[in-house]
């Protein structure tokens, strides 16, 4: 099967029901090796056993920043190719990117008072990623609003590209301005500068986290493709009985 | 496992981690469950997608 054949609905449905099983027992297996190894991480020798909230706060943030990236591809999919499934990925992905989006704000805070003596400051990491989960919001209530999917589509899909701007800016924020939030020290060139010991379980519940979001995001798909088909037979029916 | 002095972060932390998960998978099982349903109950009324009539014989 050529790539372009899964861009026809059904063929991805057909997929969906093949590979989700998968998904889930390797999204399983993945936070029990995750989870497990986050447990068995030492302390840091600074900042104590609150360490272990890095363990979902930096997997959150990663997922908020790829989903918001994935909706852009899907939005130039959209706009540009007329892609059959692209706004349908679309539209599927925003709520779980706001769910990830909020718990990385979340955990963030819950790190912070501990460390920093406050659950918020205005700074530019902190904002900007605030103001990503305003937008996935927004999206949101797009999609909500504008009844026909394809219209939605389109205005979602110029919303996402200009969005797409926040995501440098919350990856070089703390690099461009002087913030409380650490400098990066996991995703930089020359490598990271977290300890060995702490970096394993972290790419560990990355992995999970990132089989959970794929997961999640095919299921949401294939949930997106069977509204579409109901509306379509509802119409059709309303048609019917006009005529 | 000793978490410290700040156990009640961390442990509110893996709570509130539960919890979104454990509603994202419930939103994708429900929102599921309700649009089988729906396709379901349309078909069982005699209604069927346009792409099923063409592929229909004559």
């Amino acid at each position: 099967m050529a790539l372009i054949d899964l861009a026809n609905p059904t063929r991805f449905l057909v997929l969906a029901e093949r590979v989700l099983p998968w998904l889930m027992a390797a999204t399983l297996f993945a936070f029990a090796i995750g989870l497990t190894q986050s447990a068995l991480a030492p302390d840091d020798y600074q900042q104590g056993a609150t360490v272990k909230i890095m363990f979902l706060h930096v997997p959150s943030a990663w997922l908020g920043m790829f989903c918001w990236g994935l909706m852009s591809v899907a939005a130039l999919g959209t706009l540009v190719w007329r892609h059959p499934l692209a706004d349908v990925a679309a539209k599927a992905a925003a709520p779980i990117g706001a769910a990830f989006t909020f718990l990385c704000l979340f955990t963030g805070a819950m790190w912070g008072r501990p460390m920093w003596g406050t659950y918020w400051v205005w700074d530019a990491r902190l904002t900007s990623e605030l103001i990503l989960l305003i937008m996935y919001f927004g999206v949101i209530a797009l999609w909500r609003t504008v009844e026909n999917p394809s219209d939605a589509a389109r205005v979602v899909a110029i919303v996402t590209l200009v969005g797409a701007i926040d995501l440098p800016i919350i990856k070089f924020s703390v690099d461009w301005w002087n913030t409380l939030h650490q400098p990066e020290s996991v995703f930089r060139m020359g490598g990271p500068t977290i300890d060995k010991s702490l970096l394993v379980p972290l790419f560990a519940m990355v992995i999970a986290f990132t089989l959970l979001f794929v997961t999640l995001h095919i299921a949401a798909m294939r949930n997106e493709i069977l509204r579409r088909r109901v509306r379509g037979m509802l119409m059709l029916q309303a048609r019917g009985q006009e005529a | 496992m000793n978490l410290g002095p700040h156990a009640a972060f961390i442990l509110v932390s893996y709570a509130a981690a539960i919890v979104v998960v454990v509603a994202l998978i419930t939103w994708v099982i429900v929102d599921f469950r309700a649009q089988r349903r729906a396709l379901g109950d349309l078909e069982a009324h005699g209604v069927t997608r346009r792409s099923a009539e063409i592929k229909e014989p004559a």
